[in-house]
C-alpha cells in the first residue's frame, strides 16, 4: 500500500495499515481509506499564527469481525460531532451503524486544521465524508464481484454486506474486508452518492454515540485522566495580566501533607498567546491537598501596565469613543449628506460586557515528558495548536508531542486556547513525572480568554414617510489579535465580518466604522463571537426605528432588508470573510433571512408585536441573524410586573441549510437558546484594577432549570447544504429579549446584562 | 478510613476533611462524579448519602464515614435506571459533563416523590447547572421516566 498524498483535493487514496494504526491507535486490519480534502482558509487566519494552508484526513477502517471503525478528527464538546460526522461516512458506505465504532482522532498536522471551532465541522467535511463513504462502499462491492467472478454492477451494498441477487450470495463486509483493501481506489468522478431519499442517517435523527457512557458515568474528560505516578498540579495565577511573580514564601503550603514540590511558573508575556500565566504551582498527590497548600502560599506580584484596568470605567469609555467620527471601513452613498437632510434622526449607544466561557468542566491537562517526547490528554478544540506550543515550549519538534483528545466538559472556544495543556507539559518536564493541571472554577473564571467588552454606536436618517434613507454604525471592542499581536487597537477583518459590516440593509446612505479601544486583558473566541455584540446592536436598533415609526418589527425590517438577493459587504481593503467560506455555494442571501424573519414573527402573537408604550404586562420581541452561514431568528415572550422580568417562551426559527443530524441540531439550538439567555440576564465580568471580581457561579451566575423558559425550534432551508450549527443560534437571543421588554413596558435595555435594570423572576 | 460505596467497602488514607469528592476521584479513581466549581453551586458533583443528595465537593469525608454511598457508577447495575433510559430516550447529554449530578438529583427525587409537579422538579434541580443547556430535555426525561420503572432497575 501507498502512503496517502497531501496535494489533492478531495481525493481518496489507500494509506499504510500501519500508519493508519498509529495514527488511530487501534489494532485492526482489511481496508484502510484515507481521504485527502480541500484546503481550508480558517477564519481567522488574518490573527492566528497557524498556517492556514494544511490539508485534512479522514480515515475509515473494517476489521474482519465485521467492526467498522470511522476516525473523528473534531473534538466533541457537546455539539455531537463524534456522531454527525462518522454517521454520514456509515450512511454513504452502507455500513451499520451499530457496527460502527467512532475513534478519537490524535493531533496529526497532516489531518489539517483540527481547531474544531467556528460551526464548521459539517459544512465543511460533509461531502468529503460522503466521498469517503462511497469510496469505501466501491471497492467492498468490487472485491465481491471479484471473489464470485461477477460484474460488479450486478453486486449491492446494503446493510453491512454486500449481495449479489442473481446467486443469491452474500458476504459481510468483515468477510470482504482483506480483499476490499486490494483493489484500486475509484477515481473521484465515478463514484455514485447516494440519492437523499435512500439515506439510512443523514437528515435522521441519529441517538448520540457516547450517551450510553455519559449515563453511566463510564466517560473520560480531561478532568477525569489518571497516570500511574501522576501529580496533582493547582496553580496560583498572576491576577493582572503582564504581572509576575515578585516573591514567594511557600513555608507554610509546604507543611500541607501531600505536597510534593511547589514550582514557580514563568509567564507574565505579552502578547499572551496561549503561553502559561506566571504563578505558582502547587504539586501534590491528590488534588485536595493541592487546593488546600495553594491557599497558603504567600505572592507578591510585580507592577503590571493593566492594573489600571476598570471595566466599568473602560466601557464608558468606549461608550464615549463610538459617539466620535471612527475610522471608516465601508462607506455606500452620503450618510452625513442623509443625515444632514433627515425629517427625523434617531441614534443610540449599546454596550455588552466581558463574558466568560464558563464550561462545566473547568480546563484541564495531563502530561508525560520523556526525552525527545512528550504525550497530552487533554479536552481541547485544537490538538495541534497543543503540538505548536508545547513542542516550543520543550523545545521539540510539533512531531514529537502526542496529543490524545478526551471528551471536552463543554468548549464554547475557551478549549481553543491551549494555556492549560502547555502549563502540564512544562510542569512534567520539571517534574519528571506525570502531571495533571487541575483549574478549579475560580481560576476558569479569572483566567478566561474573555469575550471583548463592547460598545456600539447607531445613528439613522428617516424622510417623511419614516422610510430610512441613512445609517450609520460605528464600533469599539478589543480585538482578539491582541492575544497574538501587541498594540492592536481595531477589530480586524473577520471581527467585522462577523454580523456588523454584513448588516443586509438596503439603505443607499449608510456607513460602517469602527473605534479604538485598549488590549487589556486576554480576549478569546466565545460563542458566535463578536457576533454577541454586533447582533446585539443591530437588531435592537432595527427595533428601536420600527416601534418609533408605530411599524411591526417584522414588517419594519423586511423592508430594511428589501429585495431578495445577495448581499456582498465586501467593499475596498475589507474583504467580507463570509466565514471562510466560498461565496458561490455559501451567499449572504437576503431571501432566506427573510423566509427567517417572516416564520419567526409568525411564532410570535402577531396582533400584540407591535405594541409598546405598556407600562407592565407582557411584550413579544423577534429578532434574525446570519452568522456562520446559517440564517437564525428568535421570537420571544417575557412578562414584566413590577420591575421584574420573566422570559415566558422563545422560539428558534433556524435556516442551517441540510440538519444532517436534525436531533442535535435542535439541541444546539435549545443549547444557544439557554446561553443566550444567561449571557443576555446575567452575563457580565468585572475587572477592577486589572484583576477579575467575578470567582464562581455565584457571583457568575448562569440559567438554572427552573428560570429555562418553554422553547421549541423549528428548521428550515432543509435543501440547502449543511451550514453552521453550534453557533449562530446565540447572536439573536439577547436583541429578542430586550425587544421584548421594551414592547411589555416601554423601557429599552442598551446595557447588558438585563440584570443591571430589573430583577429576574 | 472505610467508606461504603456502590455497597462496597473501600479504605482511603486521607485527611478527615478532604472532600469526598478527592476521595472518589483521586484515590478510588471513580471519575463519575464531577468536579465544577468545589463550593456546592453547580451540582456536578452530586452522590447520595443515605439516598439523600448532597454534594461531595462540600462532604468532608469524615461526615460520610458509616453511611450509604451511591454514586452515578452505582446508580443502576446495567445503566438501566429509570432516569438513564429516559435520558437515552429523549438524548439529553450535550457534553455530558453535569449530567451525572443530573441524574443524581433527579434520582433523588423520584425516589422520595415518583410524580412530581413541575414545581418540584424545578425545585429538586435548581442546583445543577447545565451550560450547555439541555434543561428543556432533563426535565421532559424526568416526567417521562415513570414509565420505565417496571423495566428498570434501581440501586437506590
Amino acid at each position: 500500500m501507498t502512503d496517502h498524498t497531501l496535494q489533492d483535493e478531495n481525493t481518496i487514496s489507500l494509506v499504510s495499515r500501519r500508519r493508519f494504526l498509529k495514527l488511530a491507535g487501534i489494532s485492526s486490519s482489511g481496508l484502510v481509506l484515507g481521504a485527502t480534502l480541500p484546503n481550508i482558509q480558517p477564519a481567522w487566519a488574518d490573527t492566528a499564527t497557524e498556517s492556514g494552508n494544511a490539508t485534512l484526513n479522514l480515515f475509515v477502517s473494517i476489521a474482519p469481525d465485521n467492526t467498522v471503525s470511522i476516525v473523528c478528527h473534531r473534538s466533541e464538546m457537546g455539539q455531537g460531532i463524534r456522531t454527525g460526522l462518522p454517521a454520514v461516512v456509515a450512511d454513504e458506505m452502507e455500513a451499520d451503524w451499530n457496527l460502527v465504532k467512532v475513534i478519537q482522532g490524535l493531533g496529526d498536522k497532516r489531518y489539517g486544521s483540527q481547531n474544531t471551532d467556528g460551526s464548521r465541522s459539517v459544512r465543511q467535511f460533509y461531502d468529503t465524508m460522503r466521498t469517503m463513504g462511497a469510496s469505501a462502499r466501491t471497492m467492498l462491492e468490487q472485491a465481491a464481484a471479484q471473489l464470485w467472478s461477477v460484474p460488479v454492477e450486478e453486486c449491492k451494498a446494503g446493510n453491512h454486506r454486500v449481495l449479489h441477487t442473481a446467486s443469491k450470495r452474500s458476504a459481510s463486509f468483515g468477510e470482504l474486508a482483506e480483499l476490499a483493501a486490494t483493489q484500486k481506489v475509484p477515481a473521484e468522478e465515478t463514484l455514485v452518492l447516494k440519492s437523499a431519499k435512500n439515506f439510512n442517517y443523514i437528515g435522521k435523527p441519529v441517538a448520540t454515540y457516547d450517551t450510553p457512557d455519559i449515563v453511566t458515568g463510564n466517560t473520560t474528560f480531561g478532568q477525569d485522566v489518571i497516570l500511574d505516578n501522576m501529580l496533582i498540579a493547582s496553580i496560583e495565577r498572576a491576577p493582572v495580566l503582564g504581572s509576575k511573580v515578585a516573591s514567594l514564601d511557600d513555608s507554610e503550603a509546604r507543611k500541607v501533607s501531600g505536597v510534593v514540590a511547589i514550582e514557580p511558573m514563568d509567564g507574565g508575556i505579552e502578547p499572551p498567546l496561549f503561553h502559561p500565566l506566571s504563578g505558582v504551582a502547587v504539586l501534590a498527590t491528590n488534588t485536595w491537598a493541592a487546593l488546600k497548600a495553594r491557599k497558603a502560599l504567600k505572592i507578591q506580584w510585580s507592577e503590571s501596565a493593566h492594573a489600571t484596568h476598570n471595566s466599568d470605567a473602560y466601557l464608558e469609555t468606549l461608550k464615549k469613543r463610538v459617539q466620535q467620527p471612527g475610522k471608516v471601513l465601508t462607506q455606500h452613498g452620503d450618510v452625513n449628506n442623509a443625515l444632514a437632510n433627515a425629517k427625523d434622526q434617531h441614534s443610540a449607544v449599546y454596550s455588552v460586557p466581558y463574558l466568560a466561557h464558563a464550561a462545566m468542566e473547568p480546563p484541564s491537562a495531563t502530561a508525560e515528558v520523556k526525552e525527545n517526547h512528550c504525550e497530552i490528554w487533554s479536552c481541547v478544540q485544537d490538538p495541534q495548536s497543543v503540538q505548536q506550543h508545547v513542542s516550543q515550549a520543550l523545545g521539540l519538534e510539533a512531531d514529537q508531542v502526542k496529543v490524545n483528545v478526551t471528551l471536552l466538559g463543554g468548549g464554547f472556544g475557551r478549549k481553543s486556547q491551549i494555556d492549560f495543556a502547555v502549563e502540564a507539559a512544562v510542569l512534567a518536564r520539571k517534574l519528571k513525572r506525570p502531571v495533571k493541571v487541575v483549574w478549579s472554577r475560580e481560576d476558569d473564571i479569572r483566567h478566561d480568554y474573555y469575550h471583548a467588552a463592547a460598545a456600539s454606536y447607531f445613528e439613522a436618517a428617516m424622510d417623511d414617510d419614516g422610510q430610512v434613507t441613512g445609517w450609520r454604525q460605528r464600533t469599539a471592542f478589543p480585538s482578539i489579535t491582541g492575544t497574538f499581536k501587541n498594540g492592536v487597537k481595531h477589530p480586524n477583518n473577520g471581527e467585522m465580518s462577523l454580523g456588523f459590516a454584513d448588516a443586509p440593509f438596503d439603505i443607499a446612505n449608510r456607513q460602517c466604522e469602527t473605534a479604538p479601544a485598549e488590549y487589556e486583558a486576554r480576549i478569546g473566541w466565545l460563542r458566535s463571537v463578536a457576533n454577541i455584540q454586533n447582533a446585539f446592536g443591530i437588531c435592537s436598533f432595527a427595533d428601536e426605528l420600527a416601534r418609533l415609526n408605530n411599524r411591526r418589527p417584522d414588517e419594519f425590517l423586511l423592508e430594511l432588508i428589501g429585495e431578495d438577493r445577495q448581499f456582498n459587504p465586501s467593499q475596498g481593503k475589507f474583504k467580507y470573510a463570509n466565514h471562510g467560506a466560498n461565496w458561490k455555494k455559501f451567499p449572504l442571501d437576503t431571501g432566506r433571512l427573510k423566509q427567517v424573519l417572516k416564520a419567526t414573527a409568525e411564532k410570535a402573537d402577531l396582533s400584540k408585536l407591535g405594541d409598546h408604550a405598556r407600562k407592565s404586562g407582557e411584550g413579544w420581541g423577534i429578532a434574525v441573524h446570519r452568522s456562520f452561514l446559517s440564517y437564525v431568528g428568535i421570537a420571544t415572550k417575557v412578562r414584566v410586573e413590577e420591575g421584574k422580568v420573566r422570559i415566558l417562551e422563545m422560539h428558534c426559527v433556524a435556516d442551517v441549510g441540510l440538519a444532517v443530524n436534525p436531533d442535535r441540531v435542535e439541541a444546539q439550538m435549545e443549547g444557544a437558546m439557554v446561553f443566550g439567555i444567561s449571557l443576555a440576564l446575567m452575563g457580565e465580568i468585572r475587572m477592577e484594577n486589572g484583576a477579575v471580581v467575578n470567582s464562581n457561579f455565584h457571583d457568575y451566575p448562569l440559567l438554572r432549570l427552573q428560570q429555562c423558559p418553554n422553547m421549541s425550534v423549528t428548521l428550515m432551508g432543509q435543501e440547502h447544504p449543511p451550514a453552521g450549527v453550534g453557533e449562530p443560534g446565540v447572536p439573536p437571543v439577547a436583541p429578542s429579549i430586550t425587544n421584548a421588554i421594551f414592547s411589555a413596558c416601554g423601557e429599552r435595555i442598551r446595557d447588558l446584562p438585563i440584570n443591571k435594570h430589573m430583577q429576574l423572576v | 478510613m472505610e467508606l461504603t460505596i456502590n455497597g462496597k467497602v473501600h479504605q482511603v488514607d486521607l485527611d478527615d476533611d478532604t472532600p469526598l469528592l478527592w476521595a472518589l476521584r483521586d484515590e478510588l479513581k471513580m471519575t463519575g462524579t464531577k468536579f465544577g466549581c468545589g463550593a456546592g453551586l453547580c451540582g456536578a458533583c452530586t452522590i447520595h448519602i443515605n439516598g439523600n443528595p448532597a454534594r461531595a465537593c462540600l462532604t468532608p469525608i469524615a461526615a460520610a464515614k458509616g453511611a450509604r454511598i451511591t454514586t452515578i457508577e452505582g446508580l443502576s447495575d446495567a445503566g438501566d435506571h429509570p432516569l438513564q433510559q429516559a435520558w437515552v430516550k429523549h438524548n439529553v447529554p450535550q457534553c455530558g459533563y453535569c449530567q451525572s449530578g443530573q441524574l443524581m438529583s433527579a434520582a433523588a427525587l423520584l425516589a422520595a416523590n415518583p410524580q412530581p409537579s413541575e414545581k418540584e422538579i424545578d425545585s429538586a434541580m435548581s442546583g445543577n447547572i447545565c451550560r450547555c443547556g439541555t434543561y428543556p430535555r432533563i426535565k421532559a426525561a424526568i416526567k417521562d421516566a415513570v414509565q420505565f420503572y417496571e423495566g428498570g432497575n434501581s440501586n437506590d
